[in-house]
């Protein structure tokens, strides 16, 4: 009843490819972009914020990078983490060792570090498929990590190899409080999205995806295969890596290697997978659904006494099971969900 | 140089190799009889050695009573899952699966835990972890008899398995549903019967294997992260080959010993962690299914 | 080419005005293993014409196809296009010196909308970057909008406008086969081949297609190549005709020429036909 698209015509293909191409949706939006940035700072507790708000955003940006390699590229990788690494130390070390840089411009070179990392261990993908490659990922996570703990020059030669992450002053004003650090995520993690948006619907988002349904058709019409896929990995890894910035600055506080190990790096394939393969939104709905499940696991364990091992068990449980209801009841995820959701308000009140 | 000292390394790493060689049998079991790359193996190696223990603990009986108690548990575990997870997916592709059964690892890891509790526990096995005097005096080499024994257990089962299945009936049926679900329906194969079967051994597999490792390095969480070792195993042997699973988990240990005693100083050390993965993915850029693995043809 | 090779000339089956000759296929042979997929196969394509192959199952024809947009490369023999020599085709030079195709079994992109697929068709036709998309404004965005109204005219061409929208896998066959057809004109080829495009169609279906097919080449002038099993189809509107049996040519002319060769009778009907 309220959500109509009666009367909505396009006239124009530029307006049949906009982003939001229903008003209520781009109404919607603007509602929950002003809350997001006017309401929750002001009215959220810091608890709020720093535990559940800003790891939410920033393992959403994480997701959106794997999903861009798993979900339309078709590249199965448990590598995430690494990639997540490298930013976070790439853009410690910019910092420490360049005088004077900027800390946003650190971001986006520890994000580029990430990427060419990314071309490298891509390289295998053009020989290698499946769930091969999936093992080959592998590689990649533990080798990645592990030099990152050996070479002392990129922990700035600390004794105790955990480092403090440097504090976040852009042009003098100081991102100290949860209230900033959750705005300036906010904006990073925005400004993203979108422009991934506008990637996976563009011409090389429909190469993304025709290499992941059928590459040797692809190969035919001519999109040539190894910069697809390793544009693929490289734009992948730069999301990765900002995110893993982000996950040391504005997060932890420090840049530690076991804060990227394999477990992080299934969290986020798990955020994919619930969230909606092959989907922007569905990479924001997964990781809301992963960053929330154990504090929910946590306060259900708490109302019944339970001790915290029984909720972290559960916490195991709960997501396996829901992996696989995922995938036997709605392999594309809370995304498939959400625009089943839709279609149905479209007809409210009628049933059909 | 020591030579001595070498062959020591190498026939350790050779042994441990044993132990991943275990671990990737179970995989190709379930990978050859019905095209399932189950992520969850390793999961179900803690998860039989666990049930195993947790009785001797709980209900103060011997082995003799546990083992049976516990391949009972395993087939259970099986038949759900084969009910649960597996029909609502049948003729998903493999990429699903593979999901679907990293899902199933970690609600099988919660699960273990939660029933049995999150600490370590030891498991004692009637063989001895000293070192075999005659080897010992003779070459002057240090090798433990329970390796050697889980070793010789190793073989036994590769052989029994290999015979299960070319031939048995109940081995060419396997075969027949791995290579195409509906097809084996389509020639009356009974589906549900065979994944029956199936996870039945698999599950002994995985009690086997679970009390080696658990006798040799107590029965704990990480036992699971030890199986992921078994992935470059399988990328080197092919995931359809058991003598392959074999050489390649000798491979996969002896590189990986070696590796971290003659390279490991050089470089800070930890090498084992990942020189196993980036050895199997050199590997694969050479040759893409594996040593013993089958071509992959595709048409268009 | 030959010394009196005229520049245009009529086709006598369909009295189409055909061009010079811009495919020529020598003795190319391939094999897989032991396999002899074709034997020494020659033949030419002159511009504008539609040409067919035909020949039993098994006889090579895919494999013909796929040497000429270089899925396969022959072991020996050459493949002169456009004035250029060549040992072998290669997939990518093949598809950006305007040979596009459909596949038998129909090589879809199955996760993406049929305009998304058609506008796949394009991709060589775009320059603009990554990051230029990325941003989507200025020339990027000109760019898409200026394919998108090729693509919506080949749409409309092929009467889909309807299903634009639809995931290509929720399509029936027929219409999957129209949406490949479709994604190969919208790379704007020079030569287009075919591979049984017609294949489990109606007859419904079947008309329509080959009126797509007659207004392509009527149309834009493109060159077909065109595997078929329908006779009458392949009499109806192919100028000339090569036939294949166990990767070996044994016909070539026009379709009445073929249709009374007697190696071709015996190749379809069997040997104690008269």
């Amino acid at each position: 009843m309220f959500y109509r698209e009666a009367g909505q015509f396009k006239t124009s293909y530029e307006a049949d490819g906009q982003i939001f191409p229903i008003r209520q949706d781009r109404i919607a939006l603007a509602v929950l972009l002003a809350l997001a940035l006017a309401l929750v700072p002001a009215l959220a507790s810091p608890y709020m914020l720093s535990a559940i708000l800003i790891p939410f955003l920033i393992f959403s940006l994480a997701a959106l990078g794997l999903n861009i390699l798993t979900g339309y590229a078709g590249q199965l990788s448990l590598g995430t983490a690494a990639f997540m690494a490298v930013g976070a130390f790439g853009a410690f070390n910019f910092v420490a060792h360049v005088p004077g840089m900027p800390i946003l411009l650190a971001f986006v070179l520890g994000g580029v570090s990430a990427a060419l990392v990314g071309i490298a261990f891509g390289l295998p993908s053009l020989r290698i498929r499946g769930f091969y490659l999936a093992a080959s990922t592998l590689a990649t996570q533990f080798f990645v990590v592990w030099c990152l703990t050996k070479i002392p020059y990129l922990t700035n030669y600390s004794a105790s190899g955990v480092i403090t992450a440097q504090k976040i002053v852009i042009l003098g004003y100081a991102f100290d409080t949860p209230e900033r650090k959750y705005l300036l995520v906010l904006a990073v993690v925005a400004v993203m999205a979108l422009l991934a948006k506008n990637l996976v619907r563009s011409n090389v988002g429909r190469s993304w995806m025709a290499v992941r349904d059928m590459d040797m058709a692809a190969e035919v019409i001519g999109i040539r295969l190894m910069r697809t896929k390793l544009l693929a990995f490289a734009v992948s890894s730069f999301y990765c890596g900002v995110a893993g910035a982000l996950y040391a600055f504005a997060y932890l506080g420090t840049v530690e290697p076991e804060a990227y190990s394999l477990d992080l790096s299934f969290r986020i394939l798990f955020m994919v997978i619930i969230g909606g393969v092959g989907s922007v939104l569905g990479s924001f709905l997964g990781a809301f659904f992963i960053v929330l499940l154990p504090v929910i696991l946590n306060v259900l364990a708490h109302g019944l006494a339970l001790p915290t091992s029984v909720a972290s068990n559960l916490e195991l449980m709960v997501f396996g099971a829901l992996i696989i209801f995922f995938l036997i009841a709605e392999p594309h995820g809370l995304a498939r969900l959400w625009q089943i959701g839709k279609e149905k308000l479209r007809l409210w009140p009628f049933p059909h | 140089m020591n030579i001595n000292f070498f062959f020591e390394v190498l026939i350790g790493g050779l042994l441990s190799g044993v132990m991943y060689a275990l671990v990737a049998i179970g995989f190709v079991l379930i990978y050859k009889a019905s095209g399932v790359f189950n992520f969850a193996q390793g999961a179900m190696v803690f998860f039989a050695a666990l049930t195993c223990v947790g009785i001797v603990d709980k209900f103060g009986v011997s082995l003799w009573v546990a083992v049976p108690l516990t391949i009972v548990v395993m087939i259970v575990l099986g038949l759900l899952i084969e009910r649960l997870v597996l029909r609502p997916l049948v003729n998903q592709p493999e990429i699903t699966l593979f999901m679907a059964t990293i899902g199933l690892a970690f609600f099988i890891e919660g699960l273990a835990q939660l029933i049995w509790g999150s600490q370590v526990h030891r498991l004692e096995l009637p063989i001895e972890d000293v070192p075999l005097q005659l080897l010992m005096d003779r070459f002057n080499i240090l090798v433990s008899q329970f390796d050697l024994a889980a070793a010789a257990i190793c073989a036994l089962l590769v052989t029994a398995l290999a015979l299960l299945f070319a031939k048995t009936k109940v081995g060419r049926a396997l075969r027949a549903v791995a290579d195409d679900h509906q097809a084996a329906l389509a020639v009356g194969i009974p589906l549900q019967r065979i994944w029956a079967v199936l996870w039945a051994v698999a599950g002994l597999v995985a009690l086997v294997t679970g009390m080696l490792w658990g006798a040799r390095n107590g029965v704990q969480f990480a036992l699971t992260f030890v199986a992921l070792k078994a992935l470059p195993v399988l990328i080197l042997g092919g995931f359809t080959s058991m003598p392959g699973a074999v050489v390649g988990g000798l491979l996969i240990g002896a590189s990986e010993k070696l590796a971290e005693v003659y390279i490991g100083p050089y470089v800070g050390g930890g090498i084992e962690g990942w020189f196993p993965y980036v050895l199997a993915l050199l590997f694969l850029l050479v040759r893409p299914e594996g040593l013993f693995g089958e071509k992959i043809i595709r048409r268009i | 080419m030959k010394m009196n090779e005229p520049e245009a000339s009529f086709s006598a089956a369909t009295g189409r005005q055909t061009g010079p000759v811009i495919l020529d296929l020598k003795n190319i042979s391939l094999s897989f293993g032991g396999v002899k997929a074709l034997t020494e196969i020659s033949f030419d394509v002159r511009q504008h014409e539609i040409r067919a192959i035909i020949g039993p199952n098994g006889a090579g024809k895919s494999s013909m196809l796929n040497v000429i947009n270089g899925v396969y490369r022959p072991q020996q023999g050459e493949i002169v296009y456009r004035g250029q020599t060549r040992r072998n085709m290669d997939c990518y030079a093949a598809a950006k010196s305007g040979i596009a195709r459909t596949f038998q079994n129909i090589a879809l992109f199955k996760g993406m909308t049929v305009l998304d697929n058609i506008m796949t068709g394009r991709n060589l036709k775009m320059k603009s970057n990554f990051l230029m998309q990325a941003l989507y404004w200025g020339p990027a965005r000109r760019e898409e909008i200026a394919h998108r109204v090729k693509c919506e005219e080949i749409i409309d061409f092929l009467e889909i406008q309807a299903i634009r929208k639809t995931p290509v896998g929720r399509l029936p066959y027929g219409l999957q086969k129209r949406v490949e057809l479709g994604r190969a004109l919208a790379a704007e080829p020079e030569i287009l081949l075919l591979d049984e495009p017609m294949a489990g169609m109606n007859v419904e279906e079947k008309q329509d297609m080959c009126r797509f097919i007659l207004d392509v080449n009527d149309q834009f002038g493109t060159t077909i190549v065109l595997i078929e099993h329908d006779m009458g189809v392949v009499m109806d509107i192919s100028d000339r005709v090569v036939v294949l049996d166990y990767g070996k040519k044994i016909g070539d002319g026009t379709p009445d020429e073929v249709r009374r060769n007697q190696d071709v009778i015996n190749a379809y009907l069997g040997h104690n036909c008269e």
